[in-house]
């Protein structure tokens, strides 16, 4: 559905375009041998190279570029052989050499795309610019002495990938999916965590509006917001804010502005006249990063099934239905989580089992699928035994969270506990015949013709065996003697 | 016998065969710095105790036998531009005043496992922007030439390695290291009378040597013969895993080169670098120059360098524009000066005012001026552009000659004071080495004679990249045919 925002005088088209920081997961930095894990006590992760010393050189760090590569082949992007890194430079407090290494003119993954899905079903393209590589900033930290700042440089250096989108994002919620999207193929390509609460994700967010038809008018940057919902809210609130602007004959001004989530409005941090002059120039301390067609295709072979291929296939393979296949697939470990319980048992079962009871419980406890107390084989075994009679659909429900609880396997719970399901007939006779002495009324206004009682007697006869009565029994039961 | 008197080659020899031992040789020079760095001002900081101790254990070593490295024991000079663990590293700077580095650069940590021992560090033009030592934060350094007839009017020492140069003429060393943007190893060497090789960028690593002009830096040796600096080129030389511009080419054996026929090797004479108002004893001693290699078996070839006449100017572009970037990180945050301000804005301009002289601010200004909006296309990409058509120039030349010769600079050494006041009138003195280091080849400058008030002149030759050999030969020819025995006013054994 077209997302427009209604003005005084008539419908305005929202464009927006996103710029995501990513930061790789590596062993180290873009440039230096210091560690790039995140945390750790300040300048603690902190090399020469990172620190700006006198004479110390920037050396490129292969890991950081295969994850660059994998992540351009995972937004089926074109990937450049020659690339090139330069010098963005500006003065601050935590960026040491006074210049940031950037991929300015010459990036290293070309024009790709992403498709997103609506909460409609729908489906839509967002073109992908570039992606290039660039190091990270340090930190500076205002709050922890009245008249200094302190700087933490541990982040200095290390690699992130700024994914750039093209301006075809035309509402908030396709913002979101754009978002969702892209931190699921980083995450399931592994070469970001996609934590937008450490940083590790965040995103800038350009934001222009238009009348249907027209050119592109200008637009505003909104930078570093760090979670999805900011995204969409920014987008929600700059937008309106720009609308009003044009409407009272105004004209937005190109500029860098700010997310406040607690007042939910952009601010102005910057005006295009006191935008930096970065004089990007080739880093003479790097040469042309030239990589190989051989080791690039090296590294598209062992990537991993990404997330709409693994969902087609579980719609092919597991007959499971689309939309069930795009929750299991939403994390790889679910996905790996869904397999494992469906191998070699009825898939459709098992995705029920998995994205409702499972989930839930996960929800409740706060678990998430890496500290489940139930493990796939686990839920797995409990499968089995409903496959194979041993308990029902109910009982199953029951053994289910005492698992939860103590962590014992379904057979062990079941044996303990005596919940095996009764198929002895004569023990369902005689439990449908008590039933229907106790309920003579009942009966009779059964055989008057009220059909609807049937259900109650199935109810009576399962209380009676402590609901271990299969159900099919019992309803054979039933019906004959009725 | 004068130890400050022989050459590195001859010391090795007596240090082995027990003539002497290093402590005797590395004293000898230290007294020497002692005697005369008051004048001379070649060293900013004397490190004599750290050259003692390092000389008795080369002598130890020496006693061991027969495995010494080449230089055990062979007092050097460093130009305060490499980071020295432990010992101050200033760049002539105020900035870096009391900068200590915790580490040591490739080039001096090459020589030391190599068994050199380090008397001190030289001076220089501020992170080494000068072509006459003159812009140092620790004052001058004065030529230890002097004019014949004229005691008393200081000459310059050339720059930016003056430091370096007039150290290793006066013997307060017996070879230096300096480094080569635009001719700041073989300017001075040719106004001191001494040897010096720029070799070919890439050839010996930059890391831990503080930057300047990253695309252009090229650390290299400084001695008085030619052996002597093909004896530390062989020690500093070599791919470094820590420097991505240095190459992966094996190191040939440079001493043997020094030894090798000329017989059929093709010299090419640029006629751009005749230029107007040349004096004539520089035009001189190139013709003379050119004769001894004919002589030594040389086919002299006439060759054209249509480009190298922007060389200058396109060098004011991009080294500035480097520099301007690169000394951004002398901020008053981490390391070095700080001058306190209100804000961090205040901070920087505080501490970038007072910490570089005038000649680095300017660079800085005008490296900032041609990277800018607006300005990028018109300097810096066009001075690119430029910078490919000179190396291609080189490369034309060098598909028909095998090196090339020509004058090292259009004078010989001037007193302080003179060209002082017009930077361009300054920068000029370095329109014969520009060329080669925008094309990164390696290049020599060789004393040839002596100029009419008794000042040495140097004849530079170049060669293609990585063939420092080439480049060895022709200049051992032209030292041997020259015969250069003339020695400065100021130096050791003159007390």
């Amino acid at each position: 559905m077209t997302y427009l925002i209604e003005g005084r005088d008539g419908p305005w088209e929202l464009v927006v375009g996103l710029e995501v920081h990513a930061q790789v997961i590596s062993q180290s930095k873009l440039f230096s041998g210091a560690s790039a894990s995140y945390g750790g006590e300040p300048n603690t992760h902190v090399s020469l190279v990172d620190a700006g010393f006198p004479g110390m050189l920037p050396v490129i760090n292969r890991e950081c570029v295969a994850q660059a590569v994998r992540t351009g082949l995972g937004l089926k992007a074109r990937v450049n052989l020659e690339s090139r890194f330069d010098r963005k430079n500006y003065f601050y407090a935590d960026l040491p050499t006074g210049y940031q290494i950037s991929q300015f003119t010459h990036p290293i993954i070309g024009e790709g795309a992403v498709e997103i899905e609506l909460a409609d079903g729908s489906t839509r393209v967002i073109g992908i610019t570039r992606l290039h590589l660039e190091q990270d900033a340090g930190k500076s930290m205002h709050d922890q002495d009245p008249a200094r700042s302190f700087i933490d440089l541990n982040r200095a250096g290390v690699a992130l990938m700024e994914i750039v989108s093209e301006p075809d994002i035309r509402s908030p919620e396709e913002a979101g999916a754009y978002l969702r999207k892209l931190r699921m193929i980083l995450r399931y390509l592994g070469t970001c965590d996609g934590n937008m609460e450490e940083g590790s994700m965040r995103a800038d967010v350009n934001v222009s509006v238009r009348k249907a038809g027209e050119p592109f008018r200008t637009r505003c940057e909104i930078k570093n917001v760090n979670s999805i919902r900011y995204v969409m809210q920014a987008i929600e609130v700059e937008a309106v804010r720009q609308v009003e602007i044009w409407e009272n004959g105004g004209s937005v001004d190109q500029e860098t502005r700010l997310f406040d989530p607690a007042r939910s409005e952009t601010r102005s941090l910057r005006s295009k006249e006191d935008a930096h002059d970065y004089r990007y120039f080739p880093d003479p301390d790097l040469l042309p990063l030239v990589i190989e067609e051989a080791w690039v295709q090296g590294l598209a072979a062992h990537l991993p099934e990404l997330p709409d291929a693994k969902r087609q296939r579980f719609q092919d393979e597991y007959g499971i239905p689309r939309y069930d296949a795009g929750v299991l697939v939403a994390e790889q470990a679910t996905a790996d989580f869904y397999e494992t319980v469906a191998r070699g048992r009825d898939p459709r079962l098992a995705a029920n089992w998995v994205i409702g009871d499972f989930f839930a419980a996960l929800n409740r406890t706060g678990r998430t699928i890496q500290d489940s107390p139930i493990s796939a084989d686990a839920l797995g075994g409990m499968l089995d035994l409903i496959t194979d009679g041993t308990i029902n659909g109910k009982i199953a429900k029951d053994v289910f969270e005492e698992m939860l609880e103590t962590g014992e396997s379904a057979a062990d719970i079941v044996e303990r506990k005596g919940l095996r399901q009764v198929t002895d007939t004569g023990a369902i006779d005689a439990a449908v015949q008590a039933v229907l002495d106790k309920n003579p009324d009942k009966l009779a206004e059964y055989r008057g013709g009220k059909d609807k009682l049937f259900g109650f007697f199935v109810g009576q006869v399962m209380k009676a065996m402590a609901g271990k009565g299969n159900p099919a029994l019992v309803n054979e039961a039933l019906k004959k003697v009725l | 016998m004068m130890l400050t008197e022989l050459t590195i080659a001859g010391a090795q020899g007596g240090l082995r065969r027990r003539e002497f031992s290093a402590t005797e040789l590395v004293g000898a020079h230290v007294a020497a710095i002692e005697r005369l760095n008051g004048r001379l001002n070649a060293f900013i900081t004397v490190t004599s105790d750290l050259a003692l101790d390092a000389a008795r254990r080369a002598d130890a070593i020496l006693a061991g036998g027969e495995d010494a490295p080449a230089l055990t024991g062979i007092p050097l000079g460093i130009k305060d531009l490499f980071c020295t663990d432990g010992v101050r590293t200033t760049a002539a700077s105020r900035m870096l005043e009391a900068f200590v580095p915790p580490y040591e650069s490739t080039v001096t940590a090459n020589l030391l496992a190599d068994g050199a021992v380090f008397v001190g560090k030289t001076n220089l033009d501020e992170f080494a922007m000068g072509s006459a030592n003159i812009t140092s934060a620790f004052g001058s350094v004065e030529n230890p030439w002097k004019r014949a007839g004229d005691e008393e009017t200081v000459l310059v020492p050339g720059g930016s390695s003056g430091g370096s140069a007039a150290a290793v003429a006066a013997r307060l060393a017996m070879g230096a290291t300096g480094t080569d943007t635009g001719g700041s190893i073989r300017q001075p060497a040719s106004y001191c009378g001494i040897a010096g090789i720029k070799p070919t960028y890439g050839r010996c690593s930059r890391w831990g040597t503080i930057a300047f002009a990253s695309s252009l830096d090229q650390a290299g040796p400084m001695a008085r013969t030619v052996e002597d600096c093909a004896i530390l080129l062989q020690s500093m030389a070599g791919f470094d895993v820590r420097d991505s511009t240095s190459v992966d080419i094996a190191v040939p054996d440079y001493r043997a080169a020094c030894g090798r026929s000329l017989k059929g090797m093709k010299v090419g004479i640029p006629a751009e670098y005749r230029v107007a108002g040349m004096p004539a004893e520089v035009e001189a001693a190139w013709e003379q120059g050119i004769a001894w290699l004919r002589d030594a078996g040389c086919e002299i070839v006439e060759v054209s360098l249509p480009y190298t006449k922007y060389g200058l100017a396109t060098y004011y572009i991009v080294a500035p524009a480097e520099c301007s970037s690169n000394l951004a990180r002398y901020d008053g945050v981490r390391f070095g000066r700080r001058v306190p301000g209100e804000s961090l804005d205040a901070l920087y301009e505080a501490t970038r005012r007072e910490g570089f002289g005038a000649e680095v601010r300017r660079r800085i200004l005008m490296g900032t001026y041609v990277l800018s909006a607006g300005y990028y296309d018109a300097y810096y990409l066009r001075a690119q552009k430029v910078r490919n058509l000179i190396r291609k120039d080189f490369e034309n030349a060098f598909r028909t000659v095998d090196v090339l010769l020509t004058p090292t600079a259009p004078s010989p050494a001037f007193a302080q004071g003179e060209k002082m006041d017009d930077p361009v009138q300054m920068y000029l003195n370095d329109v014969f080495t520009v060329p080669a280091s925008m094309a990164g080849v390696p290049a020599m400058s060789v004393p040839a004679g002596l100029s009419a008030s008794g000042l040495p002149l140097g004849l530079q030759v170049i060669g293609r990249s990585f063939d420092e050999e080439s480049v060895f030969a022709a200049a051992s020819a032209l030292e041997r045919a020259a015969g250069f025995t003339h020695r400065p006013a100021v130096r050791a054994e003159v007390v």
